[in-house]
């Protein structure tokens, strides 16, 4: 009997392996041309004049594209996934550097980036802004002078759990701790840029584009929203897509640009960004200037959190997250303990840099929150003198605890937090590390311990709470069984390296009993599958996962039917065991889904009102989130003369419930703990006070390597969803999610000698040796 | 200017612009696609290849710098329909996820095993930590690596 769970090589790699996936840049077309963006080197400046005579006079160039020339298209502005508006080619001022100007489509790519250079745009620069602690000052430089009657860089205020209860638990509570940090502005930087192949044809009026999309339906319909072009009329492919990590989920002005350019020209129209355009116009991550807050007993209950946000969301709100949740699902700051009260109070402003903030594998900002939480624990942990793991250990939810309902109104499925934890903690042996650290320490050398534990919530919507752009966070699913009994599925969520068309397959195989090598996925191309809102906030398992559970159901009970008709029996008297239906009470009486499928095809008599055939469809809207959850530890030294840090050791547990294919979660995993350490001590974009973006490459914006990183160490435990129908939850965010408050808890733990309680992210050489300057060393300040 | 550059053992004259990178000239020119451009500044190595046995990142070498000699590229690992043990090692371990870092991993592996067929893991990272992977977060691709020193013979 074929099992549909468990370790399977992936089938997406005998393509990838040979070299013959099939990316965007890889797309050629006959006739293709190839478009260029001209940025913007101004921060903030007002366009004067762009003149592209000369550019559209170079031999190899078909069509320069300007703010006007969309202008008159009513295409000069889109809508962003936040409801805000963002410039698709600026026509009144540029207000980031890199700012998309103009578009350049020529012959092959090195002449339209020539003619780049060929277009003159006079600027009047203007004072920028570019720390958002300075953008709600009086006479900071207006962003967004395009809004009639906005006079500052207020976008919203947001607000989540109760102030007043809060406030009062902190006014009597024993014990009350501070601390402001800063989660950096850092860039998912897949390593296959964004881009588009633009193909509209005049004659039948279709547009196909074959797009670095996450959300490929979501992005036709925008099209046709903002386009104006029947949504019928609207083919978006995403084919295989290399890493997107959240940049891949809005519409950039590039992607309009090359639409446009395919219209203007009657050719397909290629665009690819390079990768400081990648880094210096997409959609960024993080950039929130945070206030954690705890309350808590002397002997370590906590009692409640308080938080105060400034998010800093760039020149346009392009934040990507459920219409209602401004700040995405920070509201989770409560984190995984039992508290009596929590508020947090989010407030964000424009700023004169790129637009984006809701990416990098960050499940709408829970990663902030955990980052938050976390540090804050340690905070406490450093006041109190306690052992953070044992703090942690004190106040995690318990396993009767859930459902729970949290401070702020999340419920969190199901979770066993004390086991996870104890798990961790006996796979790093770390009573034995803490002991081994104070040898150390007596020797002057900086060894550090980091915990953190995490809940995350993912897998939007329901549609009724979730929606983008009015559009409901549900994802349909078509399963056709063929008469021979193989089967192909067509899921809207579309993979970036997640291993789709093999943990589909199985989930299939898992619920018919055929072989996961008959279940043919097919996704990334909006013409050959049902609407779903895509691939991202760990969203696939636990909505489309579900889908394809329930949908594989209901051919099963298709099948039943057909079952009983060729067996002669009522379908109620039928059982099924992996793979067939047989007669009650008489096993040898029965039929694979296999013979079924080939009699619900014959001309097998049916009862009446069975149509025949097996094939079924549904949309499955999530009656909740999944709350996947795990405990970290991170073990690192600290070199006291340059301020190195080395991660020897990263202990992860993770529990997503119902593992559909461990090594593939496994992979997931190791993929977010490097994230982790690239956030914790390498990955930022960094601006000078006149904003201009320091960080535009990756000489600048380092991402960790297979030195940086340490062999990692997994474990698991099994907390299955209640509310999936494979009790599966999401997993392809908690490792980013969780790791780097693992690692900053560890640097700090390995400075506590020189009493230092934070500093925040990235722990460069040079942060952490500016950290410990001026700080005697001192054996005294270890935990006892 | 004209180039004539041997890749997978056959050669290609091109009439090209002088400034064509190497990178370009095999996707674009010769339609091999399977090494991909991913930071222009020679950091990532999505676009390793071998010229004259050694890897280069092809984004920073020019299509003239190859003229008269040998390129291989991921195209050319499988031979005879046999994989090579490192393509298989990448199966069979989890040693990729979006398959877009992979074929530079995979060549600078292959050139680093015909030179030490039983590498120690530090190995491994340290000659793989001139390239980037956003996915795996390393630990599979050097797993991968092991297994294809382990089935030097067997792989196909």
């Amino acid at each position: 009997m074929t099992t549909g769970f468990g370790r399977m090589l992936r089938k997406e790699d005998q393509r990838f392996v040979r070299g013959q996936g099939t990316y965007v840049d890889d797309v050629h077309l006959r006739g293709m041309l190839h478009g260029a963006v001209l940025r913007s080197p101004h921060p903030h400046a007002r366009i004067l004049s762009v003149d592209t005579v000369a550019a559209e006079a170079h031999p190899k160039v078909k069509a320069v594209i300007t703010g006007e020339t969309l202008n008159e298209r009513d295409l000069a502005w889109m809508p962003t996934l936040a409801g805000d508006t963002q410039a698709v080619l600026a026509t009144d001022k540029v207000r980031f550097q890199g700012q998309e100007v103009a578009f350049v489509v020529a012959e092959d790519h090195y002449s339209a980036r020539d003619a780049l250079e060929l277009i003159d745009v006079e600027y009047e620069p203007l004072p920028a802004v570019a720390d958002a602690r300075r953008a709600l000052d009086d006479g900071a430089p207006l962003v967004r002078d395009d809004h009639p009657g906005r006079t500052g860089n207020h976008i919203f205020d947001w607000e989540s759990g109760d102030a007043e209860r809060t406030d009062r638990v902190f006014r009597d509570a024993e014990v009350t701790v501070s601390q402001d940090m800063l989660y950096p502005r850092v860039h998912p930087a897949p390593l296959e840029t964004c881009g588009i192949v633009a193909d509209f044809n005049r004659v039948s009026g279709k547009l196909t584009v074959w797009a670095t999309s996450q959300a490929p339906h979501a992005h036709r319909t925008l099209y046709a929203m903002v386009a104006g072009l029947p949504e019928h009329k609207i083919r978006v492919i995403s084919p295989d897509i290399g890493g997107g990590f959240g940049n891949k989920v809005p519409i950039y002005p590039g992607y309009l640009c090359a639409i446009v350019g395919s219209m203007i020209t009657g050719r397909p129209v290629k665009w690819m960004e390079d990768r400081s355009e990648n880094l210096m116009s997409t959609c960024f991550a993080r950039d929130f200037h945070m206030r954690g807050e705890l309350a808590a007993s002397r002997d370590g209950k906590i009692r409640a959190v308080r938080v105060t946000v400034l998010a800093d969301h760039g020149a346009f709100n392009g934040a990507a997250q459920p219409t209602k949740y401004p700040a995405g699902f920070f509201g989770v700051f409560t984190g995984s303990y039992d508290l009596e009260a929590a508020h947090c109070q989010v407030t964000a402003v424009y700023t004169n840099k790129a637009p984006g903030g809701v990416a990098y594998s960050c499940s709408f900002r829970i990663t902030e929150a955990v980052y938050l939480v976390e540090r804050m624990v340690d905070v406490l942990a450093f006041e109190l003198g306690l052992d953070p793991a044992e703090l942690r250990m004190r106040n995690l939810l318990r396993p009767g605890q859930f459902p729970y309902t949290c401070q702020t109104g999340w419920v969190y499925d199901s979770g066993d937090y004390p086991r996870a934890l104890r798990l961790a903690m006996d796979m790093a042996g770390y009573e034995d590390l803490r002991k081994e650290q104070e040898a150390e320490r007596a020797r002057g050398h900086l060894m550090g311990i980091g915990v953190s534990f995490f809940t995350e919530a993912v897998g939007a919507g329901p549609r009724k709470h979730m929606d983008i752009l009015g559009l409901g966070m549900a994802d349909g699913v078509e399963l056709r069984i063929h008469p021979t009994g193989t089967a192909v599925l067509r899921i809207s969520v579309q993979t970036q390296g997640q291993g789709h068309e093999t943990t589909f397959a199985q989930i299939v195989a898992e619920e018919l009993g055929i072989p996961p090598g008959d279940v043919e996925v097919v996704h990334g191309d909006t013409d050959q599958t049902p609407f779903g809102m895509g691939t991202y906030g760990s969203r696939s398992t636990p909505v489309s996962g579900a889908a394809t559970a329930v949908v594989a159901r209901k051919v099963r009970e298709r099948a039943r039917i057909v079952a009983a008709a060729m067996l002669e029996v009522d379908p109620a008297d039928l059982e099924w065991e992996r793979g067939r239906w047989f007669v009650r009470g008489d096993p040898d009486s029965g039929r694979t889904i296999t013979e079924i499928a080939l009699a619900a095809h014959s001309n097998l008599e049916l009862p009446d009102g069975v149509e025949g055939h097996l094939d079924a469809s549904c949309v499955y809207n999530p009656p909740n989130l999944t709350y996947p959850f795990g405990a970290y530890i991170c073990v690192v030294d600290v070199d006291p003369g340059t301020g190195k840090v080395d991660v020897r050791r990263f202990i992860a547990v993770d529990d997503c419930g119902v593992r559909i294919n461990p090594m593939i979660v496994e992979g997931q995993v190791h993929g977010g703990l490097a994230d982790g350490i690239g956030m914790a001590l390498m990955e930022s974009i960094v601006f000078d006070a006149d904003g201009n973006c320091l960080g535009g490459s990756f000489m600048d914006y380092l991402l960790p390597t297979s030195l940086e990183c340490p062999s990692w160490e997994l474990g698991a435990t099994v907390t299955p969803s209640p509310h999936h129908p494979i009790g599966a939850k999401g997993v392809g965010e908690s490792a980013t999610v969780g790791s780097p408050p693992a690692v900053v808890n560890a640097v700090i733990d390995a400075l506590r000698p020189y009493g230092v309680r934070h500093a925040d992210m990235p722990l460069t050489p040079a942060q952490v040796w500016r950290a410990i300057q001026g700080r005697p060393f001192r054996t005294d300040l270890a935990i006892t | 200017m004209r180039v004539a550059v041997t890749v997978n053992g056959t050669e290609y004259a091109r009439d090209v612009e002088p400034r064509l990178l190497l990178i370009h000239f095999l996707r674009d020119e010769l339609g091999l696609t399977g090494s991909h451009w991913g930071c222009d500044t020679s950091n990532c190595g999505s676009c390793v290849v071998w010229l004259d046995q050694r890897p280069v990142k092809a984004c920073t070498v020019l299509a003239a710098m190859a003229d008269g000699r040998s390129v291989r590229t991921v195209e050319d690992l499988e031979r005879d329909g046999r994989l090579d043990p490192v393509q298989q090692g990448f199966i069979e371990c989890h040693g990729l996820q979006c398959g877009f870092c992979t074929p530079g991993m995979m060549m600078t592996a292959r050139w680093l095993l015909d030179r030490n067929p039983d590498p120690a893991e530090a190995e491994i990272r340290e000659v793989l930590s001139g390239q980037v992977c956003r996915c795996t977060g390393y630990e599979n691709i050097v797993r991968s690596v092991r297994w294809a020193a382990e089935h030097a013979k067997d792989a196909g």
